[in-house]
């Protein structure tokens, strides 16, 4: 059975497993007749012309896994970002892990997208917010079609969160091959300041799928930072879509580090609804072998004087393939947008690709908007400036390539997630960097 | 220390270098002049080991060592540094971390542990002050936003960082003003030992004023066509390079 039908023919069991009287039912039942109908895109859509889903989705997936695994906390360590003392959400083959997570709070909520479906006095806010910005595609539809688990956040008016939140995602393989759909809802509340750090990361060596959703409200000067570190093995694959509405004054940041991973998909949309508000998408990809990445990202200026900042820098080796697609729309009411956008590639290797693309729809006449894509080399005089001061060749490299990602890190808030992620690119650089940073 | 002998070297199948042949001893400064396209850039990245170039024939020696088959890095550890006539821009390599690579690097060359940082911090101090180079200034990224002058300023700081054996400084007097060119040439005399050497490449007699040469070359179509002393300098400045290149063709 191919793995459109099996999900098709498995949506009526789920329903019936976690409740026909649930209230998102009619949304989840919509939402099954919206992937019916589209299936999984193509490279006959356009924007999914460069990636190709067929090699991920041959496996035989177990959509519900069976057994609840154990995984102890000192083996699974190193995916946290544990110098720092954190709120923690984890869950394990889909399921939530009380063991491992800490999330003993006070004043927010930090929980369950299964409590927030189905206690009652979160019905509000599910019927408020769940499903309004996340659009009606077919991946999209197909995870809230499946929804179930996740994180579900909601930060009340005037809080500064005393700590970062992390949410991470283990699959640990006892199925022959995974599909997981997690389903997080963030509602940050005025003059609310929080930290998010979302990883997806499989213990197995049997391939894995995560078709993940994240909405996330900013409301009236929110602040929202929030980082995704995508370092999985390469038998893992992740499509991640995340929405994002904000409203006025409201300043949101999503930093996506990826390096790892079969076929990443990012589909990064923000709405800015509302005044001066500013938008930050910043990414660095560090890619091999023959992994896919593929930035997908959306700035929709609805309203005037607003700003979007987006710089991407993608390093490609061996036969690695990288895709940026920005779309900037600016609509006739947004005068004084400034939009910024920057693509800057290098290729590692003569059988490395990337294909970028802005793509700017602008309806209003007073704006700035600016876009740059680059692809290139290492640039040989700095290379030869540097090895004529003793640092020998691959270190120099290193260095180089280092520097050429380094102003995406600058604007990281959170110095133990810079650190983490210099060590990762040092690693996959193979260069010891002499220096703390 | 360095014994060049008939050297040939082109780009690109064009032959930029025809026979030249230098020796320099510990303590001594030459100054190579000559006209634009004479070739004094390229025998200075060509001795410094730019692997665009390709030694045709002949041989670069350092200590009786022929360094021909030697990486840049590899001649770097071994005492050579090279002041770029167009320093190299590096966004995002602040210049001190820029120079604890370098020199933690020639020391791991040389089988020695990374510089303790309190030297380290002490070494960039002292060599800041001798260059008069603001604290803030070693922050920012390596030749990014620099002016001509404090590109060559800092040249002369990572030379006096690094301690060569021989130094080659390329142009360093172009682009500066009479005060920079006081301080980088200030720099270099007080790096001065009789235990290394300098080679100062330039167009004017200007430097020379302040960095006293023992020996002047005139570079010409990819020859040394005259040696002379200090005074062969003057007369250039005078009489331009016209009757040199008309006696070469003679």
């Amino acid at each position: 059975m191919e793995l459109k039908e099996k999900l098709i023919s498995s949506f009526l069991a789920f329903e019936n497993r976690v409740d026909i009287d649930s209230p998102v039912h009619d949304v989840r039942s919509e939402a099954i007749k919206i992937f019916e109908t589209q299936g999984f895109p193509t490279k006959k859509d356009e924007a999914w012309k460069y990636t190709s889903l067929n090699s991920i989705l041959k496996h035989d997936y177990s959509v519900f896994p069976k057994n609840e695994n154990r995984i102890e906390y000192n083996d699974v360590k190193k995916y946290f970002i544990h110098e720092i003392d954190s709120y923690k959400i984890v869950f394990i083959d889909g399921k939530y892990s009380s063991h491992l997570s800490q999330t003993t709070h006070d004043g927010l909520d930090v929980c369950l997208m299964s409590a927030a479906l189905n206690k009652p006095k979160y019905q509000l806010i599910i019927k408020n917010y769940f499903n309004k910005i996340a659009t009606k595609d077919s991946l999209t539809s197909l995870n809230t079609a499946f929804s179930q688990e996740g994180a579900y956040i909601q930060i009340p008016k005037n809080k500064i969160v005393d700590k970062p939140i992390q949410i991470i995602h283990f699959s640990t393989g006892d199925e022959s091959a995974l599909m997981q759909q997690p389903r997080n809802l963030i509602v940050v509340n005025e003059n609310s300041h929080v930290q998010i750090i979302e990883r997806h990361q499989s213990l197995t060596e049997n391939p894995v799928l995560t078709n993940s959703v994240t909405e996330i409200f900013a409301n009236k000067r929110a602040i929202v930072d929030y980082y995704k570190v995508q370092n999985d093995n390469e038998k893992a694959s992740l499509i991640d879509n995340t929405f994002i509405n904000q409203k006025q004054e409201s300043h949101c940041s999503v930093h996506t580090f990826t390096f790892g991973g079969k076929l990443t998909r990012n589909n990064l949309n923000f709405y800015q609804n509302g005044e001066r508000i500013d938008s930050t998408l910043k990414g660095v990809t560090i890619i091999g072998n023959k992994q896919h990445v593929d930035h997908n990202t959306l700035v929709h200026h609805i309203e005037p004087n607003c700003e979007s900042h987006q710089d991407y820098k993608g390093i490609f080796n061996d036969s690695s393939t990288g895709v940026f697609n920005g779309k900037v729309v600016v609509n006739k009411e947004a005068q004084k947008t400034n939009a910024f956008q920057a693509n800057n590639n290098i290729l590692v290797s003569d059988k490395a690709s990337i294909n970028t693309k802005p793509q700017l729809e602008i309806f209003a006449d007073d704006v700035k908007c600016s876009h740059g894509c680059t692809i290139g080399q290492l640039d040989e005089s700095a290379m030869f400036y540097m090895r004529s001061r003793g640092i020998p060749e691959k270190e120099a490299k290193g260095l180089l390539m280092y520097a050429f990602s380094n102003n995406v890190l600058s604007s990281v808030k959170i110095p133990e997630i810079k650190q983490r992620i210099t060590k990762i690119i040092a690693t996959k650089l193979g260069v010891n960097i002499g220096f703390d940073l | 220390m360095l014994k060049i002998k008939n050297l040939h070297a082109s780009v690109e199948d064009k032959a930029i270098l025809r026979g030249i042949n230098l020796e320099v001893k510990p303590g001594e400064v030459h100054a190579i002049m000559g006209p634009n396209g004479s070739g004094k850039s390229t025998l200075a990245s060509v001795i410094a080991g730019k692997e665009e170039y390709e030694v045709t024939e002949g041989e670069i020696l350092l200590y009786e060592e022929n360094i021909d088959e030697l990486a840049a890095e590899e001649r770097a550890h071994k005492g050579i540094f090279l002041s770029f006539q167009y320093p190299v821009e590096i966004p995002g390599v602040s210049v001190t971390n820029f120079m604890k690579t370098a020199i933690n690097e020639t020391r791991k060359a040389k089988g020695l542990e990374d510089m303790p940082a309190n030297e380290m911090l002490k070494l960039i101090r002292e060599k800041s002050e001798l260059l008069e180079i603001d604290r803030k200034f070693l922050s920012r990224s390596l030749n990014e936003g620099f002016s001509g002058g404090e590109k060559k300023r800092n040249e002369i700081f990572q030379m006096a960082m690094l301690e060569p054996k021989l130094a080659i400084l390329d142009e360093t007097d172009s682009g500066l003003d009479i005060d920079a060119l006081r301080i980088v040439a200030n720099g270099v005399n007080k790096l001065k030992s009789k235990d290394n050497a300098v080679i100062v490449i330039t167009h004017y007699q200007r430097l020379l004023d302040y960095i006293v040469p023992d020996f002047v070359h005139v570079l010409h179509n990819g020859r040394i066509v005259k040696s002379g002393t200090k005074e062969l300098a003057h007369e250039l400045e005078e009489k331009g390079y016209d009757w040199i290149k008309e006696e070469a063709n003679a």
